[in-house]
């Protein structure tokens, strides 16, 4: 069986990953070209990752299911990205970075790894910035910043309202420059369905071309995925309509252990929900919280009237404004992290001061800062976000408060990974959202670029050598392997299955009802009656899949429907496990809440006694058993474990 | 508060790239306008699929303007008319009108063959990205950020550059067929950074000769590119990669 060795280098935490670079084994110039590297995703920390070890030498095949690896969900990331450079004079600094992460992450993540992670930030920025990525500037022509949640400096390096979009270009330019240059192959419109395990190590992947349908083999040394997280687990979420588990979940199938499934982060600033026919949610960014400010009626029967369209938030007076955020969290007003603020919003709603017909939505106002600093600077801020907003919404933030509601949005929980990025299984590397290990229960806005960057520049380049080392005496393989050949007709048989089935219901159909089960049963709250019933019902679900699936089209050529089966199957099987993980840690931290652990004041109650630890589930060989927790204890050395407290 | 719009909705269904290709069209009934076209289309597709018939093929992905896989030719405009000039995704049903007929085409271009209905290949694209869109630098740590000041405006200039997604709008608004518009603006973004410098004559020559081998047309200044690109960038672009390229060609 798989163990669990995180490989934490000895020393401080500071020294850490200089006493790891220092001794760890490295492959030679000569040896790195008759070494393959498989890397699934091209989003920031695929695309990063296939870049920076191309350029090193090794040989590698970079596989993405969009037609361009710019493409990539990286792309929609919108606020910015942190790093401690202390540009502004505000008191930053590694170990600042460091704590606001582990403290923003409720105490559970990893502490080396994430300081690790702040420790490398700086070097991004540099690294962008040497490619070309056009970051916001001051007069004086150095980079501007700017604050986001759960910090009190301004870390924020950004481009516009659209930075993800910068950094992903950036990484796709180095990527290019590589395929230019013939040490990464590019495959576009593929997607990973399989791994290809040898002699306990990965050695391979199954994928299927998405414009043929041909069902390819593709051997390689080591494989790394960077294909995101499971957020489309719930249907409405702010990802994109393609993203999918299907590649971490067949890595799990085949022993890689998933950790932490239950930290799933629910934004806090979203437009609100607003029919049945709604395909997807779209993300106000957290940067808006800078000069915006939260609020809902402070009487219960201005809420009933806004929600029967009676009055407008304009019509409320000052006096009669409830800024709860700023009333609950003086010390961090309406910056307070995600999972707190989305909570908040929640409880408000909860009790009956919704402002919007659904009764599901708060008011972000910016006539304050429109008094304060003009219509004309807010405009400079946040103008494509306010047009967004305006094309969706039809109305103005100019001139009516925004209304948004909590959605999900990233998922902290991930394949478990030691301090190598390496996974359960030999050879197979997880880097980005994919993984688990840097965000603990909560992610800080602007830590998820940080952290896709971190780990395709300047982490898995370095680790992913102290395994390759070993096999530089290893020759090519060979896809005629049984293994490979058993592995794609597994793969055929799974699709001829799904076709086999020729029910009555679309793919969306049942997707959308394994959405509202996850939100209703597995989201924003949970109790140990909702989660068991929410299990249950999930069960249905998978056999309403197995029986009454129809895909219509054959599994040549183009056929949508059978990539999103696929899809589908995995989200079930994922769902699970963010239920049973959500189950068995009976406290709240982070973004997983359970309502029957919360303090008075309606905060999470964690409990370090019994829960301080990374819960890794291992799959027990059918998609119907159910999978075995192993536990990872957390050890900290270097911070103090508390009470979170954003109040002062 | 949203009210219901019926219409006709005629569609492009072609499979694969040799096939001639044909029109279908459905009655869509009582469509909330406050949806988006995409989700329009969603709803297309699932009362197809529960006639047993094949879904209609779109790229589409983000759904929030930035990935740039939207790729529909709506009543004769690529993306459709949009309000603040936006991509598919950000189209809403309430720019249209009870009992209008919707029609929908796939980009049509030379250099972006058809694989599917409306879902056309645009790798062409990257190829022209691979000959030169780049700041070639090693990963690793490169001097400080702020070790190169920048004038804000010129960071602003060369974001207002980098902002395009790389839809291909531009090729399929113009009558040639031309790529000028995205790679001018790629050309540009680096041209306007001092880090870009080093590599600008290279980078120009290299990015339009590629774009000419994989057959775009040529540029005759007629601005529908600019007319339909959703990120607004601008046809100075153009000019500025002409002057770049003159000045690259000159030092030959």
């Amino acid at each position: 069986m798989a163990t669990l060795e995180s490989k934490i280098p000895a020393g401080p935490v500071a020294e850490k990953w200089s006493n790891y670079k220092a001794h760890q084994k490295l492959v030679n110039p000569k040896n790195k070209r008759k070494l393959d590297v498989i890397v699934v995703g091209t989003g920031l920390a695929g695309a990063s990752a296939a870049a920076s070890l191309g350029e090193m030498g090794f040989k590698v095949k970079n596989f993405c299911i969009q037609d361009s690896p710019r493409r990539a969900h990286s792309i929609a990331a919108q606020g910015g990205i942190n790093a401690a450079k202390n540009y502004q004079n505000d008191g930053d600094s590694v170990y600042r970075l460091f704590y606001d992460t582990v403290k923003g992450g409720d105490y559970r993540a990893r502490e080396a790894n994430v300081y690790r992670l702040a420790e490398v930030s700086a070097s991004i920025i540099d690294q962008c910035v040497a490619q070309g990525v056009p970051f916001a500037r001051e007069y004086g022509g150095m980079l501007a910043n700017r604050s986001f949640g759960g910090a009190q400096v301004s870390r924020t390096f950004y481009a516009k309202g659209q930075t993800g979009q910068q950094l992903l270009l950036g990484a796709y330019s180095a990527l290019m420059c590589q395929v230019n240059a013939g040490t990464v192959e590019l495959y576009t419109r593929y997607e990973m369905l399989d791994l290809v395990v040898i002699d306990g190590r990965a050695r391979g992947i199954i994928a299927r071309n998405l414009v043929t349908g041909n069902i390819e083999r593709f051997a390689a040394h080591a494989v790394v995925i960077g294909t995101g997280g499971y957020g489309n687990a719930y249907f409405l979420s702010t990802n994109a309509m393609g993203c999918n588990c299907s590649a971490a979940m067949a890595c799990y199938r085949k022993g890689a252990f998933f950790a932490n499934p239950s930290y799933v982060q629910i934004h806090p600033t979203c437009i609100p929900v607003h029919g049945d026919k709604q395909s997807k949610l779209t993300l106000m960014s957290e940067s808006l919280r800078n000069d915006g400010r939260i609020w809902v009626p402070k009487k219960l029967e201005d809420a009933k009237r806004l929600q029967a369209g009676e009055i407008q938030g304009k019509d409320i007076p000052e006096e009669d404004r409830d800024y709860y955020l700023e009333r609950r969290y003086p010390a961090f007003g309406n910056l307070v992290p995600r999972d707190v603020a989305s909570r908040a919003a929640k409880e408000r709603c909860d009790k009956g001061f919704g402002v919007n017909n659904t009764g599901l939505a708060v008011f972000l106002d910016f006539s304050q800062a429109i008094k304060d600093f003009g219509r004309k600077e807010i405009e400079a801020r946040y103008g494509n976000l306010f047009d967004m907003y305006e094309e969706i919404t039809d109305e103005s933030p100019y001139e009516t408060p925004m209304m948004i509601y909590p959605a999900v949005h990233y998922t902290m929980g991930g394949i478990w990974v030691d301090y190598e990025l390496q996974t359960t299984v030999k050879g197979l590397f997880a880097i980005g959202e994919c993984n688990f290990s840097d965000h603990g229960a909560n992610r800080l806005g602007a830590s998820a670029l940080m952290q896709g960057l971190a780990d395709g520049y300047f982490v898995l380049p370095y680790t992913i050598q102290n395994y390759l080392s070993d096999q530089i005496t290893v020759p090519r393989f060979s896809v005629d392997l049984p293994e490979f050949v058993e592995a794609e007709k597994a793969v055929r048989d799974r699709i001829q299955k799904l076709f086999n089935i020729k029910g009555k219901r679309s793919v969306d159909s049942i997707h959308k009802e394994l959405g509202r089960v996850m939100w209703d049963y597995v989201g924003m709250g949970r109790n140990a009656k909702g989660l068991e019933e929410g299990l249950a019902k999930l069960k249905e679900i998978r056999k309403e899949f197995y029986s009454n699936l129809f895909i219509p089209g054959a599994a040549e050529g183009v056929n949508v429907e059978l990539e999103k089966a696929v899809r589908l199957e995995d989200f079930i099987l994922m769902g699970e496990l963010v239920a049973n993980d959500a189950l068995t840690r009976n406290e709240s931290c982070g973004g997983h809440f359970r309502e029957e652990y919360q303090t008075e004041e309606g905060e999470a109650k964690r409990d370090d006694e019994n829960y301080f630890y990374v819960g890794c589930w291992e799959y027990q060989g059918s998609d119907d058993k159910a999978p075995v927790l192993h536990k990872e204890p957390l050890e900290y050395e270097a911070i103090k474990v508390q009470t979170r407290n954003y109040k002062n | 508060m949203a009210k219901n719009i019926s219409f006709t909705i005629k569609y492009w269904k072609q499979n694969g790239p040799k096939d001639k290709g044909h029109f279908e069209q459905r009655e869509m009934k009582n469509i909330p306008d406050d949806t988006s076209f995409l989700e329009m289309l969603d709803i297309l597709n699932e009362e197809l699929i529960n006639d047993g018939k094949e879904p209609f093929v779109f790229d589409h992905d983000c759904r929030e303007g930035i990935c740039g896989m939207c790729s529909l030719y709506i009543n004769g405009t690529p993306h459709g008319k949009t309000a603040t000039g936006a991509t598919t995704c950000q189209l809403y049903m309430r720019r249209f009108n009870d009992g209008d007929v919707i029609t929908v085409e796939p980009w049509r271009s030379a250099a972006f063959p058809v694989i599917k209905d409306c879902m056309v290949d645009r790798s062409a694209f990257d190829k022209i990205q691979a000959a030169g869109g780049y700041v070639t630098v090693r990963t690793g740590q490169p001097q400080d950020a702020n070790a190169i000041l920048i004038p804000k405006q010129d960071a602003d200039e060369a974001m207002d550059c980098a902002t395009c997604i790389g839809c291909g709008a531009c090729v399929a608004a113009c009558k040639n067929g031309s790529a000028m518009l995205y790679v001018s603006s790629k050309v540009s973004q680096f041209a306007l950074l001092p880090q870009g410098r080093p590599e600008a004559a290279k980078r120009a020559k290299a990015m339009v000769a590629k774009m000419d081998e994989l057959g775009f047309g040529n540029c005759t200044n007629t601005r529908a590119c600019e007319a339909v690109c959703p990120k607004n960038e601008s046809i100075a672009n153009i000019a500025r990669l002409n002057r770049e390229f003159i000045k690259a060609k000159l030092a030959d």
